[in-house]
């Protein structure tokens, strides 16, 4: 696929925390209009890789270029207005506590444009509409569901268009109603918008549904990559474990130690 | 022995560095505050917070010291029969000590305390982390007009001490002791210096004011987001503050009244 047509392109990633390797070396393109995935299980840096995409952590190795802009190499101010152009929904929502759903989703606009107070409104309630919740705007965030809050979130990130929107595990500790209705949003969104949208996540069966790719990450390597036909027809045992769910396999249910027989023999003996 | 000194050196390097990016946070601040000629109404609501919030706890705090300055001052003055002197005993300590440093010591524990927690868990529910991905750098946004707020409340909070200080040692002296009214208020007119005290006063709790703020908005920003973070994060500020206050006020008392 040709370079105009990737939006987000990072190559030879390295990133540590502590003494910890999170990123060994990774390659991955993000292509413009379509939904990308990365999956893995918890604790393999997905939420670390959309904060370097955003350039609120730096990379000991490697680049990530977005929009054709190297992330890392950029002014703060050159940063910020890249930020402009792109969404992010914290797996918190990340709501602004002391506003309410309007002054929550209108904050991007009134921070960076000049617009009349009334086409404010317009542009708000419409993105509110978007998201189901427009006659929830007079609420505060602590009166929100999760899913509410995220779908609030939803309806300020796309509040500046962007061209690209990070979904930051959109659909953990959804109930079953508000799951479904994240993933017909994060769907319509982007096919309506013509966006892109990054979904970090570890529920497979509702991100195999509406992503065009998926990338598998883990131990600070892509270890599978392609559509979810193709994943869900892998060779790869561990791509297989973890597409399936599989509680035993190249990675083990059991914590790694000594040998079962020899603890039980040493209490006896 | 050498592990002990490598994680002596290890503390005080890293002490270092906090009070590094202490400052670093202080100047990032500082240019965020000409930005905030457009936002007024930012920091009019950070004003109320701080400042109209804490009016009670200095109104009532300075009222008893004040009576609490004339019932001493009087029991100590009457010895030398200058109880006369009384209005300004009350006045001087308060205005050049006791208004400045304990509005310093109430602002810390009321208003200080409640910046940290309010950022620190901004921190911790991503809410900074949000703002930076919206491309709203929350130094100008949130800790700017926090900061200004605490530099324009403190000598107002200062100085409303004083008064009802002063009002309060009025209470006890004229109005319960006997002592003449005429006597107490024309003694302080003659004695309470407009520039050697007042001005002095007012600067110290200007800079008060600053360190107090300062203090609260950084560790709020520096906290380990969780909530054993943000706790310790409140605790210090309290703490950091009253040091602060307390070896400030020493350093500016000397540099202001050593010659007096």
């Amino acid at each position: 696929m040709s370079d105009s047509q990737v939006i987000t392109k990072i190559r030879d990633l390295h990133f540590t925390r502590g003494n910890r390797k999170i990123f060994d070396g990774i390659d991955i393109d993000i292509h413009r209009g379509k939904i990308t995935a990365i999956m893995g299980p918890s604790g393999t840096g997905k939420t670390t890789l959309l904060k370097l995409i955003g350039g609120q952590l730096y990379p000991e190795q490697g680049s990530v270029e977005v929009d054709g802009e190297n992330v890392h190499k950029l002014k703060r101010r050159e940063l910020f207005e890249l930020r402009k152009r792109m969404g992010m929904l914290f797996q918190s929502g990340a709501l602004l506590t002391d506003l309410t759903v309007f002054d929550n989703v209108a904050f991007p606009l009134r921070e960076h444009t000049n617009l009349p107070e009334t086409m404010v409104r317009d542009m708000v309630l419409m993105k509110l509409e978007a998201v189901g919740l427009r006659n929830a705007r007079d609420l505060v965030p602590g009166e929100l569901s999760g899913g509410m809050a995220r779908r609030v979130a939803l309806a300020r990130a796309i509040a500046l268009d962007p061209m690209m929107i990070m979904y930051d595990e959109p659909f953990t500790g959804q109930d079953p109603i508000s799951m479904g209705a994240l993933v017909q949003l994060i769907k319509l969104i982007n096919d309506a918008l013509g966006i892109s949208s990054i979904v970090v996540s570890h529920d497979v069966a509702e991100t195999a549904t509406i992503a065009d790719y998926i990338y598998v990450i883990s131990e600070g390597r892509v270890i599978g990559q392609g559509t979810p036909e193709e994943l869900n027809m892998t060779d790869s045992e561990w791509v297989k474990q973890f597409m399936q769910g599989l509680p035993d396999g190249p990675v083990p249910f059991h914590f790694p130690g000594t040998d079962y027989a020899d603890d039980l023999l040493q209490g006896a003996g | 022995m050498l592990d002990r000194i490598a994680a002596l050196g290890r503390k005080g390097l890293s002490v270092f560095e906090r009070l590094g990016r202490g400052h670093l946070f202080l100047l990032q601040m500082l240019a965020g505050i000409p930005s905030l000629v457009s936002r007024i109404p930012l920091v009019v609501q950070q004003i109320y917070a701080v400042g109209v919030l804490s009016f009670l706890i200095i109104l009532v705090s300075g009222f008893f010291v004040g009576m609490v300055l004339g019932l001493q001052g009087y029991n100590v003055l009457i010895d030398f029969g200058a109880e006369e002197s009384l209005g300004q005993m009350v006045a001087l300590s308060l205005v050049r000590e006791l208004g400045p440093v304990v509005t310093a010591l109430l602002f810390a524990g009321r208003a200080g305390s409640a910046l940290t927690a309010e950022i620190g868990l901004m921190k911790a529910t991503e809410q900074l982390s949000g703002m930076e991905m919206m491309a709203v750098d929350p130094l100008k946004r949130v800790m700017a007009p926090r900061f200004l707020a605490g530099v324009i409340s403190m000598p107002l909070l200062a100085a409303i001490f004083s008064a009802v200080g002063v009002i309060g040692g009025f209470f006890v002296g004229v109005g319960l002791l006997g002592v003449d009214d005429g006597a107490f208020w024309s003694q302080m007119q003659a004695k309470v210096d407009l520039q050697e005290d007042i001005f002095n006063g007012v600067i110290k709790s200007f800079v008060f004011g600053i360190a107090c703020t300062w203090i609260a908005v950084f560790e709020g920003y520096d906290a380990v987001p969780t909530s054993e973070g943000v706790s310790r994060a409140t605790t210090r500020t309290v703490v950091h503050s009253a040091l602060a206050v307390l070896g400030l006020d020493f350093i500016l008392t000397a540099l202001m009244f050593s010659d007096v």
